[in-house]
């Protein structure tokens, strides 16, 4: 007679069974749900970011017919050439000419809410082609701030009734504004454009790259390829980390009490915000150095060093082309990061308005991250539109930068 | 004449160096008996570049931070600078017109009083600059003289050149140190000079924050300097809110990337998380601003909180916390994968489900990398600014209520010195007070984290 073996999947144990696996599917659902909350919300964010910003590629403008051979308004192909050409057109009233065609055809109340500078457009345009002037042509120009809010349906009773009627006759439209990218920064939402922050960003980055390249990648071949192994290297390499992790802000503050003090004409200047964000950069090329370094296999040293190479050489001619993608990838990533970074240079004074776009490296400057912070504290609906516009193009240049750095790493990732 | 020609001079003398040395290091191999010398010529060109250019370029350095100050010394020595008005803000305006216009920048001066300076201001810049171009010149042309004299058929050039690398890279790798010491000395300079106006106790223990720029920078009032509430703003934003936010989300992604997901969706979902960190901080605060923080209150007043403030503490932790996810998310990715297979294979082969392993021993099993992710995460948040700049308020409230305004430590860093007021002031200079301890409360947290994921990395090796 054989014993009988108690049954293992008594009720009790398929009970228990079952509550461990409805407790299993929780969790992975849960793990799951973490996952697309963080994905729903950044699709969230950019969709919001979008959504708002097409409209500030655009800007409201009235269709204003303007019949030149009836201006009097004299101009040749070689006066037009001359930088002054701008003034000799607003001395001849082109001004006045504008405003007087705007009446006759849109009305008064129309014609007065006409941009304040929206003269110029018509100037840029006589002045690119003098031939204009022989002719009647219709211009599409920039209306003022308070009829574009009445467009959107905003701001006061008359101003949107007025809109309405113009929309009507098809007078009014927003059009696709390429000036947005040209211009530079203004007080009025339709006039404002981003170039200005835009060049501003790009001298910074010049400045940073070249700053926290060289210096980063020397740093990081001496830490891996020649330091001793002493009590001031691991103090190099322990500030080296915490420099990677110190809070933005506090370069602001460096930058704010040493080269503000020493150069302190160069306030808002490409060249001191870009020596201030070198040295937030320079750590972050360095461990993204040493780990492209450490990946060279130590073979391609020896076999360097066999054939009496110095080790200046081994490096210099060996090590250093083989882990420059890498450093590459990392210094990208380091650039967007900058390009990104705000805080810091709040510190250092590049917060004001300008509306001419830098020169130079020592003329002042703002820059894409900072033209965003300045126009998110106005209240005009126009702006909230144009604000949302320079992070979709500062989206798209950082997305340019990762895609480039990704790219890079999949094209010369090498197993050894 | 500025820097930039000044460098781009140097680089052309050095160009010129580098060629004539060359050339005769040529000429000593054709003259050698058998055609070969102890280094290359490439390397007696070098030698004498470098020591063209090297000391030039320093001497440049240094000349463009001291120059500006005798500029000014001797405008201000001038019988003209004596009509200044004494009050230091007009005065530099006026001086930085003079120069303006005395170096080309502008075209005509705004203030009359500043036009008699002009010519001072002329005098003075071409008088320093000719004395800069001229020392920087003959300091290249003696340095490469002698350099260039050195060179011998037996030269040994190149362990020259190698020394003076070295000496490059170590220089190189001290600018860390050099930006470390930058840091803590212009922190630790201004600090004392606050804590010499405000007590550091009212400071640090001070329940009051409402520092008054325009007040008397001689008498100021210490009751008005306790940072307490910033502490406790900071604090409540950044570890509390965006922590809640961040940890569950964070650490689940990490979870479900590593354990459950196939490789396919985790190609996709990794690259996504990490577009979250590379956002500008900036889009944040913007997106917590426009967005966040008046759904906020709306749904605050539809569940009948009387009075929501627009600008909450929960909106901008909310929206913090998300930032922080793909950090906390990759620390945690980084520290479950350290942990070795046979553990989990050893727990799984014992019948325990995988939520079981993970919860059991995966996770006890990462949990010092866990901790020390989150630190940094928690330090990364506390150093934030921007997103709290646009999206807190600058109002010190000592509360425990997420919908009230809160401000936090950087918050009034970039509030007290983007005011008007002067920089010998105590608000201004409780900015850098401020810094001080941001700096040492994240360094702290860093350098635990550092040394927790360095002692708990060797353990499975």
């Amino acid at each position: 007679m054989s014993e009988r073996i108690a049954p293992t999947r008594t009720p009790a144990f398929e009970a228990r069974l079952k509550k461990r696996y409805a407790s299993e599917k929780r969790f992975r659902a849960l793990g799951l749900g973490a996952i697309v909350f963080s994905i729903a919300v950044l699709v969230f964010l950019l969709g919001t970011m979008t959504f708002n910003g097409i409209g500030g590629f655009q800007r409201v403008e009235m269709e204003v017919p303007i019949d030149f051979t009836q201006a009097g308004i004299a101009a040749n192909p070689d006066t037009m050439a001359q930088s002054g050409a701008l003034a000799s057109l607003e001395a001849q009233g082109l001004r006045d000419v504008v405003q007087y065609f705007a009446a006759e055809q849109l009305g008064e109340d129309a014609a007065s809410e006409l941009g304040a500078q929206a003269w110029r457009d018509v100037a840029a345009a006589v002045i690119a082609d003098p031939a204009l002037l022989q002719r009647s042509e219709s211009f599409w120009l920039p209306a003022s701030a308070d009829l574009a809010s009445g467009y959107e349906g905003e701001g006061s009773q008359e101003m949107q009734a007025l809109a309405a009627g113009l929309y009507e006759d098809g007078r009014l439209a927003k059009n696709f504004d390429p000036g947005f990218l040209g211009r530079s920064d203004a007080t009025n939402p339709q006039q404002a454009g981003i170039w200005g922050a835009l060049k501003g960003s790009l001298l910074t980055m010049v400045v940073t790259l070249l700053l926290a390249f060289p210096i980063g990648v020397l740093a990081a071949l001496y830490l891996e390829e020649y330091a001793p192994k002493n009590r001031w290297t691991d103090l190099i390499e322990l500030s080296i980390n915490n420099l990677a992790a110190v809070p933005s802000i506090i370069f602001g503050l460096l930058g704010l009490a040493v080269f503000l003090t020493l150069f302190p004409n160069l306030r808002s200047a490409p060249l001191i915000g870009g020596m201030t964000l070198a040295l937030m950069t320079m750590p972050v090329i360095v461990i993204a150095g040493r780990n492209a370094i450490k990946a060279v296999p130590p073979s391609i040293r020896d076999g360097a060093l066999a054939i009496g190479a110095s080790p200046v050489q081994v490096v210099f001619h060996h090590v250093l082309p083989l882990a420059l993608p890498g450093i590459l990838t990392g210094t990208i990533i380091g650039m967007a990061r900058a390009l990104g970074e705000t805080a810091p240079l709040l510190m250092i004074g590049m917060r004001a308005f300008v509306a001419t776009p830098p020169d130079g490296f020592t003329s002042p400057a703002t820059v894409l991250p900072m033209q965003i912070f300045l126009w998110s504290d106005e209240i005009d609906r126009g702006f909230v539109e144009r604000t949302s516009a320079a992070i979709i193009v500062l989206l798209l240049f950082l997305l340019v930068m990762n895609g480039l750095a990704i790219y890079l790493r999949n094209k010369f990732e090498k197993t050894w | 004449m500025s820097p930039a020609i000044l460098l781009l001079l140097a680089l052309g003398l050095g160009l010129a160096g580098w060629l004539a040395a060359r050339a005769r290091a040529w000429a000593f191999r054709r003259d050698s008996a058998d055609g070969r010398l102890p280094s290359l010529p490439i390397y007696h060109a070098w030698y004498v570049a470098l020591w063209v250019i090297l000391p030039m370029v320093a001497f440049i350095a240094l000349w463009s931070a001291i120059a500006p100050g005798l500029v000014t010394q001797q405008v201000l020595a001038s019988p003209a600078a004596a009509e200044l008005p004494v009050f230091g803000f007009q005065r530099q305006t006026m001086l930085n017109e003079a120069r303006a216009v005395a170096s080309g920048a502008a075209s005509a001066v705004f203030n009359p009083q500043a036009s008699g300076l002009v010519e001072p201001y002329r005098e003075a810049l071409f008088y320093y600059n000719t004395i800069g171009i001229v020392v920087a010149l003959l300091i290249a042309f003696v340095a490469g003289t002698y350099a260039f004299l050195r060179l011998r058929p037996d030269f040994a050039a190149r362990s020259k050149v190698e020394r003076i690398v070295m000496a490059i890279l170590l220089g190189a790798s001290l600018v860390a140190i050099l930006t470390t010491i930058g840091i803590l000395a212009s922190l630790v300079f201004e600090t004392v000079r606050f804590f010499g106006m405000v007590s550091p106790i009212d400071f640090l223990f001070g329940t009051h924050w409402g520092p008054d720029p325009m007040a008397n920078p001689d008498n100021p009032d210490g009751s008005r300097y306790g940072a307490v509430p910033l502490f406790w703003g900071t604090l409540f934003i950044g570890a509390i809110i965006a922590m809640i936010v961040a940890i569950p989300l964070g650490l689940m992604s990490a979870i479900y990337l590593t354990q459950y997901a196939n490789p396919s969706l985790r190609r996709w979902v990794k690259p996504a998380l990490e577009i979250l960190a590379g956002v500008p901080t900036v889009v944040y605060g913007y997106f917590a601003a426009l967005t966040i923080a008046p759904a906020i209150r709306d749904l605050a007043m539809s569940l009948g909180v009387s009075n929501p403030s627009s600008e909450s503490a929960l909106a901008a932790g909310l929206v913090m916390g998300v930032m922080i996810i793909p950090f906390v998310s990759s620390m945690a990715d980084d520290s479950i994968a350290a942990v070795p297979g046979a553990m989990r294979d050893g727990s799984l082969a014992m019948g325990a489900t995988r939520s079981e392993t993970i919860k059991r021993v995966m996770i006890p099993a990462a949990l010092p990398g866990i901790v020390a992710g989150v630190m940094l995460a928690i330090s990364r948040a506390i150093g934030e600014t921007m997103i709290v700049v646009m999206a807190a308020s600058t109002a010190a409230n000592l509360s425990a209520n997420p919908l009230e305004s809160m401000t936090t430590v950087t918050v009034q860093i970039v509030a007290m010195l983007t005011g008007e007021g002067s920089f010998d002031h105590p608000a201004t200079l409780s900015a850098f007070a401020l810094g001080f301890v941001l700096f040492m409360v994240t360094l702290g947290l860093n350098f635990v984290a550092l040394r927790v994921v360095k002692r708990y990395r060797e353990a499975y090796e």
